[in-house]
C-alpha cells in the first residue's frame, strides 16, 4: 500500500471548544491509483489532504506513507518526506514569485536533489511551457501557472501526487485540459494520485471516488 | 456611521499592537531627533544674538590700538574733547573659584543708545548709586547667577537676560576694579551719530585705528557652518524616521484593505474614509510628535553642554548650556510630525483614493520590481552626484559644500538598488543550489519592499564611514601639529612691561631660549587678525607646521622682507609664495611659507621681530615661550613663582596645553559621534520595521516553500541570513560613499567652514567595527520577524493554501 | 536713552519726581549740604563745582541777531548732579554731568545733549582760569578774569556756534544777596547771573555760516532741595528791556495759587528784589508743541516798577525734546518795556 490512513481524528480549536474536523478517517491507496475525494464545504476534505501531505498533524491515529508513519517524524523529517515522496498541487497555484517558470518547475526536484535534466525537459513540453521558461509566475495566466505546478509537483517523480482542486480558480476549457495533463503524468509516472473536488464530472474520471461528509468517510 | 467606521479603523490597531507601537516609536524618533537639533541650534542662535545685540550688532564701528594693547584713558578723554563721540569698554577675563568669567565693563552715560542690557539700563534709570557704589552691580545670563552665588570677591549680581553665559557686564568703574586695570581701555565704541566736525583720527589719537566690530562679530557666520551639520544631521534622522512611519502606515493600509472595502461596500462614502483615515493619521502624528518633543528636549538637553563646548573651543563663541523650553519649538515640532506622518502616508491615502470598490481584499503581497524603475531612479541619482559635483564648480561657499553632501548622498541613496541587485544577480547566476538560487532571488525581489529602509542604512552607516574619517583624519593631523606648533616647554604671560623685563632678565642663563610670542592687530585681506613677529631660532626652523614654503624660508623671515602666513589666511585671500601681503599700509612682505593653524578661525602672518618693533615700538611684550629640558621645567616653574613672583596662572607647560586641546578636540565631536550613533539605531529601526512589515506579508511566499520541503527554522535561518546579507551589501556601498564624503568633508566644506584642509587618511578598523554594528543592526532587526517565523503554526502556512481567505 | 531721562529727574529736576511721588529730594539731603541765608558769595571760587551740593548749573541764554537781519536765540548749559556728597579721580567720581544746547530760528530749533561722568576729565568746571565743559562744548574764560570774557562754543550733528561774550556790568546776586527762595515752605538755592553780555560770534546752521550779535545772560545756580513737594513745574523769564534794565523772573506752580519772584536789575546792575506775589505771569495763548499745549505768550506785570508787557515766543516750537523734554527759547517783548529775552517752561 502506497498511503494508509487509519482512524485520523483531527480537531480545530476555535472559540469556546473545538471543532471537529476529521472524526476517525481510514482511507488506504495504491501505487498508480487514483482516487477522488469529493465533500461539502468544510467537511474536512482540504485538512485530511494537509494530513496526507505531512503539513499538518493527526490527533488520533496515523497515517502511514509506504510503511513509514507520518506521525513519528520530527519537523525536519515531515520537510523531507514532502521534498522527496510528495507532489503538491494547489487551487491557488502557489508559484514562487521570485522564481522564473523554469526554476519553478525544477525546484522541488532540485531540494529532494533528484533533477533529471531530461524528465523536466520532457515534463515541460509536455505541459506546454517550452516558450514560457523565462518567464515568471506573475506574466503567467491562470492555467499555465497551474501547467507549472504540476510540473514542480512531478518533477522529483513523488510516490505520491495530493492535488487540492486544482482546477477550481480555471475556467472549464482550461480545467479539462489541466486535468488531461494530470492524469496523463500521474499515469506515466507510476505515482499515486488523490485529488479533492467538489466537481462530479472530474471525480467521474478517477479509478475510485470517496465522499466526505461530517468528518467520515461515506 | 462615522463613528462605526472609525471604530472598525481603529479597531485594526488593538489587533496589531506592535504595528502600532513601530509607528508611534518612528514617528516620535524622526521628530525627537529633529527637534532636539532643532532646540540645540535655537539655543545656541539665542545666544549669539544675545551676544550680538549685547555688542551693539555689527554695524557699531570702533576704535582699537593698532597693537592690540590698552587704550589710556586720556586718549579717550582727548577724543571726547575733540568731538569724537566714543564710549570705552574694557574687558578682560577673571578667575574665581573653578569659573572663567569674561568681564566687560561698559559706561552707561556715553553708551550709543541700545547697547546697555535693559536690565543695566533699568538700574541706571531706578538707582544709579547701586550700579557703581559699594562694590556696584554685576549682570549675568540668569542660568550663571546659581553657580556664582557662592563665589566671592564678585559685585552684587543680577540677571540680565539678554546677556550670553559666561559674561558679566558692570559698569566701567566696577569692571576696571575687578580686573585691576584703572586707568585702561580696551576699545571704544563710536556712537552712530558724530557731531558735524571733528578732527582727523590721526590728529587726536594716531595710535588708534577703527574698524567695525572685529571676530565675535563674526561668531553667525563661522558657527553657521556648524549649525547647518547638525540641521544635516536633524534632516537625516527624520528622513530616516520616515522611511518607518511609512513603512507601519503602508503595511496598516494594506492589512485593511478588506476593511476598507467592506465598510466602502456597506455604504461609506469614500470621502468619509479619506476624511477618518486622516483623523486617525492625525491624532497618531499628534501623540507620536509629543512623545517626540519629549524625548527631543532630553536629547537636546544631554547634548547641549557639548555643543556649548564644541562652539567655545572652535569659534570661542559662548553658548548657554542650559536648555530652555520654547513652546514655538514645541509647536513646530508637533507641526514637523504631522507634516511627515502626511507625507508618509501619501501614497497610502493615494492608494485607497483610487483604489476600486471591488478590488481584490487581498494585501499585494509582492509586486514584481520594474527594472525600468529602478534603472530611472538609479538615474535620478547619478543626475544628483553629478548635479552635486556641479555645484561646488558653480558656486562657492558653505552652501555649495553641503550641495556637494547632499547630491552624494542622496544619489548613492538612489543608485543603491541598482547596485544591489547587480550584486545580488551576480549572486544568483553562480549559486549552484536550488535553495541558493531562490534565496537570491528572493532577497533580490525583496529589495523593493526593503530598498527604502536599505537607503536609511546607507545614509547612515555612509555617514558614520565619513564623519568618522574626518574626525579621524583631523585628530591625526590636529595632534601631530599640536607636537610641532608647541615646541616651547613652558609659556609664561606676564601682567605688565615692568614683570617682563624682570622675566627677562630673571631667565638669562637659565634657560636654553627664550622666544617672545608678541603681536600686533592688523587688518589682513579686511578681516581682523594678527600679526606675530618672531626670533630667528631653531626651534622654528625644527618645528614650524609648514604646508608650503620656499627652500631658504627662514633665512628670508630673518631677512626682514618676508612673511609667513596661516593657511586660513592664504585660502581666503588667495595668496602663494611669492605674493606681497601688505600687513598696513605701506608696510609690506613676500610671503615665503604658509603654515597650518587650526582652531584659529581669523587670519594670521608671522614676521620677524626687529621689523614688528621698528613698525610698533609698544608693542606689548607679555609672552614669552622658554626653551628647557624637559627635567628643568618643575624646577623652573617653582623658581619663576616663588623668586620672581608670577602666579601659578601666569605660567603653562606644553603638555597642560596640549592636554586642554585635545580635550577640547574631543568634546567638540562627541556630538557627532552621539548623532552618529543616534542615526544608526533610527536605520537598524527602519530595517525592523520593514522586516516586519515583509513578514506578514511574506507568508504566502514562504508557505508553498515550506510545504514543497522546506523546515520552519530553515526558512528562518535564510530569513536572516537575508537581512545580513543585504546589510553586507549595503555596507559595500556605503564605504565608497563615506570616503567620498568624508573627502567632500575635508576638502570642500572645512575649507569654507574653517579656511583650512585636512589630509585624508582611511582608518579601515573603524570600517570592520562599522560593518559589524550594522550586521547587528540587521540581526536585531530581523530576530523579531524570524523568531515569528519559526513559531508559525502549520496551520497559518495552511491557510495560505485554503480555499477561501 | 530711558536710563538718562530718569537720573535727570532724580537729580535736576525735581518737579516731577514729586508729580510721581518720589520723596527723594523734598524732604532730606542725605548728606548733601544746603543753602544757608546769608553766606556771602566767594568768588572765583564760587563759579566752579560745588560737588557737596546735589545739583547745579551753568545756564546761557542769548538773544541775537544776525548779519542776515533775522532773530536768532542760543542756549548753553551744563548740569551737574551728584550721586553722592563727594568727588573723586577715575570712574567712581559719583558726578553726573548733562550738557544741553539749544539754537533757535525764526522758524527752525535745533537741540542737543551729552552726558559724562566726573573724574576721568570727560567734563567739569574750573573755577579760575573759569572753564566749564563736556565733550568739545566749552565756556572758557581766562586766567584772574572771572566769567568777564568767554569763548563758547557747542555743536550738534547738524548746527553749532562759535561765540564771543563780554560782560558790560556786574555780576547780580538773586534773591536776598545770592539766597534765592523757591517756595513758601523755605526750600532756597543760591543764586546768581551775569546778565550784561554783548555777544559776536558765529552760528553754524545746515544752509551755511552767519554772523551774528546779541545779548546774552548767564544763570548759576546750585542747591540741595530746591522745590517744595507739590510744586509740579516753573515759568521762567530773563528779559533785556531796551532801556537797558533787566528782569529775573519766575513763576513755580503748584496745586495752590503758585509762587513767584522776581529780581529788576538796573543798567547799572543793582537789583531789586520781590518777593511772592509782587510779579504777575499769565497766559495769554498757547500752542501746540510736540502734543501738548504749551503757553508761548505771555502778559508779564511787575506794577511796582510800572511794567506791563507781554512776550511772544520767537518760535513757539521751540521744544527741547532731549531726555528731560522742556520749552526753552527767545521771545519778543512788547508793551511798556520793549526788548527781548528767554523763556523757559518746565512741566507740561
Amino acid at each position: 500500500m502506497l498511503i494508509e490512513a487509519r482512524d485520523v481524528h483531527k480537531a480545530y480549536p476555535v472559540a469556546g471548544g473545538a471543532v471537529q474536523v476529521l472524526d476517525g478517517v481510514s482511507l488506504s491507496l495504491a501505487a498508480g491509483e487514483t482516487l477522488a475525494l469529493t465533500g461539502e464545504s468544510g467537511s474536512g476534505k482540504s485538512t485530511f489532504l494537509h494530513l496526507l501531505g505531512a503539513l499538518d498533524h493527526v490527533d488520533q491515529g496515523d497515517i502511514v506513507l509506504n510503511g513509514q508513519s507520518i506521525g513519528a517524524l520530527d519537523d525536519a523529517g515531515r520537510a523531507a518526506l514532502r521534498r522527496d515522496r510528495i507532489g503538491l498541487v494547489f487551487q491557488q497555484f502557489n508559484l514562487i514569485p521570485s522564481l522564473c517558470v523554469a526554476d519553478n518547475l525544477a525546484f522541488q526536484a532540485r531540494l529532494a536533489d533528484t533533477a533529471d535534466a531530461d524528465w523536466i525537459a520532457t515534463l515541460t513540453t509536455r505541459l506546454g511551457l517550452d516558450g514560457l521558461v523565462r518567464q515568471y509566475p506573475e506574466q503567467l495566466s491562470g492555467g499555465q501557472q497551474q501547467r507549472v505546478a504540476i510540473g514542480r509537483a512531478l518533477a522529483a517523480r513523488p510516490a505520491l501526487v495530493l492535488a487540492d482542486e486544482p482546477t477550481g480558480n480555471l475556467d472549464e476549457a482550461t480545467a479539462a485540459d489541466v486535468m488531461d495533463l494530470i492524469l496523463d503524468l500521474v499515469r506515466d509516472t507510476g505515482a499515486g494520485l488523490l485529488m479533492v473536488t467538489h466537481s462530479s464530472a472530474i471525480a467521474a474520471r478517477m479509478q475510485r471516488r470517496v465522499h466526505l461528509s461530517a468528518g467520515r468517510l461515506a | 456611521m462615522t463613528r462605526a467606521a472609525l471604530q472598525a479603523l481603529l479597531s485594526h490597531w488593538r489587533r496589531q499592537p506592535l504595528q502600532l507601537a513601530t509607528l508611534l516609536i518612528g514617528l516620535a524618533l524622526a521628530t525627537a531627533l529633529w527637534s532636539a537639533v532643532q532646540a540645540i541650534n535655537a539655543e545656541a542662535r539665542n545666544s549669539y544674538d544675545r551676544a550680538a545685540v549685547f555688542f551693539g550688532g555689527t554695524d557699531l564701528q570702533e576704535l582699537q590700538r593698532r597693537d592690540g594693547g590698552p587704550i589710556p584713558l586720556a586718549t579717550f578723554t582727548a577724543l571726547r574733547q575733540a568731538g569724537w563721540l566714543v564710549s570705552p569698554v574694557v574687558e578682560g577675563r577673571i578667575q574665581r573659584a573653578d569659573q572663567a568669567i569674561d568681564v566687560i565693563g561698559l559706561e552707561p552715560f556715553s553708551a550709543p543708545p541700545g547697547t546697555l542690557p535693559p536690565e543695566f539700563a533699568q538700574l541706571v534709570q531706578e538707582n544709579p548709586q547701586a550700579m557703581l557704589q559699594d562694590g556696584g552691580t554685576g549682570f549675568v545670563a540668569p542660568e550663571m547667577l546659581a553657580d556664582l552665588a557662592e563665589v566671592a570677591d564678585l559685585p552684587l549680581l543680577r540677571p540680565a537676560v539678554s546677556l550670553p553665559p559666561g559674561t558679566l557686564v558692570a559698569d566701567i568703574g566696577v569692571a576696571a576694579t575687578l580686573l585691576d586695570i584703572p586707568d585702561q581701555i580696551t576699545r571704544l565704541v563710536l556712537a552712530p551719530e558724530q557731531p558735524r566736525r571733528q578732527p582727523d583720527l590721526a590728529e587726536v589719537a594716531p595710535d588708534l585705528v577703527q574698524q567695525t566690530r572685529g571676530a565675535e562679530g563674526d561668531i553667525a557666520r563661522l558657527t553657521d557652518s556648524f549649525h547647518l551639520n547638525l540641521t544635516a544631521f536633524g534632516l537625516l534622522s527624520f528622513a530616516v524616521g520616515l522611511f518607518i512611519v511609512h513603512a507601519a502606515i503602508g503595511l496598516s493600509f494594506e492589512q485593511r484593505r478588506g476593511m476598507f472595502r467592506t465598510l466602502r461596500a456597506v455604504g461609506l462614502p469614500l470621502r468619509r474614509l479619506l476624511l477618518l483615515l486622516l483623523v486617525e493619521l492625525l491624532v497618531l502624528a499628534c501623540l507620536a510628535g509629543a512623545a517626540g518633543i519629549a524625548l527631543g528636549y532630553v536629547i537636546a538637553g544631554a547634548l547641549l553642554p557639548d555643543v556649548a563646548a564644541t562652539l567655545r573651543g572652535l569659534y570661542g563663541a559662548s553658548v548657554s548650556g542650559d536648555l530652555s523650553f520654547r513652546p514655538l519649538w514645541a509647536l513646530t515640532g508637533i507641526g514637523i510630525a504631522v507634516l511627515g506622518t502626511l507625507v508618509a502616508a501619501a501614497s497610502g491615502l493615494w492608494a485607497v483614493a483610487r483604489m476600486p470598490l471591488l478590488a481584490s481584499a487581498q494585501p499585494r503581497a509582492w509586486e514584481r520590481t520594474s527594472a525600468r524603475a529602478i534603472a530611472v531612479q538609479a538615474m535620478a541619482g547619478v543626475g544628483l552626484l553629478i548635479a552635486g559635483l556641479l555645484a561646488t564648480v558653480l558656486f562657492d561657499g558653505l552652501i555649495a559644500g553641503f550641495a556637494l553632501l547632499g547630491g552624494l548622498l542622496m544619489g548613492a541613496a538612489l543608485c543603491l538598488p541598482v547596485v544591489l541587485r547587480g550584486l545580488l544577480s551576480l549572486a544568483q547566476g553562480r549559486a549552484r543550489s536550488i535553495r541558493a538560487q531562490w534565496f537570491w532571488a528572493d532577497t533580490n525581489q525583496q529589495l523593493r519592499g526593503l530598498s527604502l529602509a536599505l537607503m536609511a542604512l546607507l545614509l547612515a552607516l555612509a555617514t558614520n564611514i565619513g564623519v568618522g574619517t574626518m574626525v579621524s583624519s583631523f585628530r591625526l593631523t590636529f595632534l601631530g601639529w599640536l607636537d610641532q606648533r608647541l615646541a616651547s616647554e613652558l609659556y609664561v604671560t606676564t601682567r605688565n612691561e615692568e614683570e617682563a623685563t624682570r622675566l627677562r632678565a630673571f631667565l638669562d642663563g637659565r634657560v636654553d631660549a627664550v622666544l617672545p610670542i608678541w603681536s600686533v592687530m592688523a587688518d589682513l585681506n579686511g578681516a581682523p587678525g594678527q600679526v606675530f613677529g618672531i626670533v630667528d631660532h631653531a626651534t622654528y626652523r625644527d618645528s614650524w607646521p609648514m604646508l608650503e614654503a620656499t627652500p631658504t624660508v627662514w633665512d628670508e623671515v630673518a631677512g626682514g622682507a618676508a612673511v609667513l602666513i596661516n593657511e586660513q589666511l592664504a585660502r581666503r585671500a588667495g595668496y602663494g609664495l611669492g605674493d606681497t601681503l601688505a600687513v598696513e599700509p605701506g608696510w609690506a612682505f613676500t610671503v615665503v611659507g604658509i603654515y597650518s593653524d587650526y582652531g584659529n578661525p581669523s587670519g594670521q602672518a608671522v614676521i620677524a621681530i626687529d621689523q614688528l618693533i621698528e613698525r610698533h615700538p609698544d608693542v606689548p611684550r607679555l609672552r614669552y615661550g622658554l626653551r628647557i629640558p624637559p627635567d628643568q621645567i618643575d624646577g623652573l616653574t617653582a623658581a619663576l613663582v616663588q623668586d620672581l613672583g608670577l602666579e601659578p596662572g601666569q605660567i603653562t607647560d606644553q603638555a597642560a596645553i596640549k592636554q586642554v586641546s585635545v580635550r577640547v578636540f574631543e568634546q567638540t565631536f562627541s556630538v557627532t559621534g552621539a548623532l552618529n550613533v543616534l542615526t544608526l539605531s533610527v536605520a537598524g529601526f527602519a530595517i525592523f520595521t520593514s522586516l516586519l512589515t515583509l513578514a506578514s506579508l511574506r507568508l504566502p511566499q514562504l508557505a508553498p516553500v515550506w510545504a514543497l520541503g522546506l523546515t520552519r527554522a530553515t526558512l528562518a535561518r535564510l530569513e536572516l541570513g537575508r537581512s545580513l546579507v543585504l546589510a553586507a551589501a549595503t555596507f559595500v556601498v556605503a564605504v565608497p560613499t563615506g570616503l567620498a564624503l568624508a573627502w567632500a568633508l575635508l576638502a570642500v566644506v572645512n575649507v569654507e567652514a574653517f579656511g583650512w584642509r585636512l589630509p585624508m587618511h582611511l582608518f579601515p578598523g573603524q570600517w570592520l567595527r562599522l560593518f559589524a554594528l550594522a550586521l547587528i543592526a540587521a540581526l536585531l532587526a530581523a530576530a523579531l520577524p524570524v523568531r515569528r517565523l519559526r513559531r508559525t503554526a502549520p496551520a497559518e502556512f495552511l491557510k495560505v493554501f485554503a480555499h477561501e481567505r | 536713552m530711558n536710563a538718562k531721562v530718569l537720573i535727570l529727574l532724580t537729580l535736576l529736576w525735581p518737579v516731577t519726581l514729586w508729580a510721581q511721588g518720589f520723596a527723594g529730594l523734598g524732604s532730606t539731603a542725605d548728606g548733601f549740604a544746603t543753602p544757608q541765608r546769608g553766606t556771602p558769595f566767594d568768588f572765583p571760587t564760587d563759579h566752579g563745582a560745588h560737588p557737596d551740593y546735589r545739583i547745579e548749573w551753568w545756564y546761557l541764554t542769548a538773544n541775537l541777531t544776525g548779519a542776515d537781519g533775522r532773530d536768532y536765540g542760543i542756549q548753553w548749559t551744563l548740569f551737574r548732579s551728584a550721586l553722592a556728597p563727594e568727588t573723586s579721580q577715575g570712574w567712581q567720581d559719583p558726578q553726573v554731568w548733562l550738557g544741553h544746547v539749544g539754537l533757535t530760528t525764526p522758524d527752525a530749533h535745533f537741540t542737543a545733549e551729552r552726558f559724562a561722568r566726573g573724574g576721568v576729565g570727560q567734563a567739569g568746571v574750573i573755577a579760575d582760569p573759569f572753564r566749564a565743559w563736556i565733550d568739545e562744548w566749552a565756556m572758557q574764560g581766562s586766567a584772574g578774569d572771572g566769567l568777564n570774557a568767554l569763548t563758547l562754543s557747542a555743536q550738534g550733528d547738524d548746527f553749532g556756534y562759535d561765540l564771543g561774550l563780554r560782560a558790560d556790568g556786574p555780576l547780580v546776586a538773586q534773591g536776598q544777596g545770592g539766597y534765592s527762595v523757591k517756595s513758601a515752605a523755605g526750600q532756597a538755592s543760591y543764586y546768581y547771573s551775569q546778565p550784561f553780555y554783548q555777544i559776536a560770534g558765529t552760528l553754524h546752521l545746515p544752509g551755511g555760516p552767519v554772523e551774528v550779535t546779541g545779548q546774552g545772560w548767564l544763570d548759576r545756580e546750585w542747591s540741595s532741595q530746591p522745590l517744595a513737594a507739590d510744586q509740579t513745574g516753573w515759568d521762567w523769564i530773563s528779559l533785556h528791556f531796551d532801556d537797558g534794565t533787566k528782569l529775573m523772573g519766575f513763576a513755580l506752580r503748584d496745586d495752590g495759587a503758585g509762587y513767584t519772584s522776581a529780581t529788576w536789575i538796573a543798567p547799572d546792575g543793582k537789583p531789586t528784589s520781590y518777593g511772592d506775589g509782587a510779579l504777575t505771569l499769565t497766559p495769554l495763548e498757547t500752542s501746540e508743541v510736540a502734543g501738548r499745549d504749551v503757553p508761548t505768550r505771555w502778559q508779564v506785570d511787575l506794577p511796582d516798577k510800572g511794567i506791563a508787557v507781554t512776550i511772544d515766543a520767537l518760535n513757539p516750537q521751540s521744544w527741547m525734546g532731549l531726555s528731560f523734554p522742556y520749552w526753552e527759547g527767545p521771545v519778543r517783548i512788547e508793551g511798556s518795556h520793549p526788548g527781548r529775552g528767554y523763556l523757559e517752561m518746565t512741566g507740561y
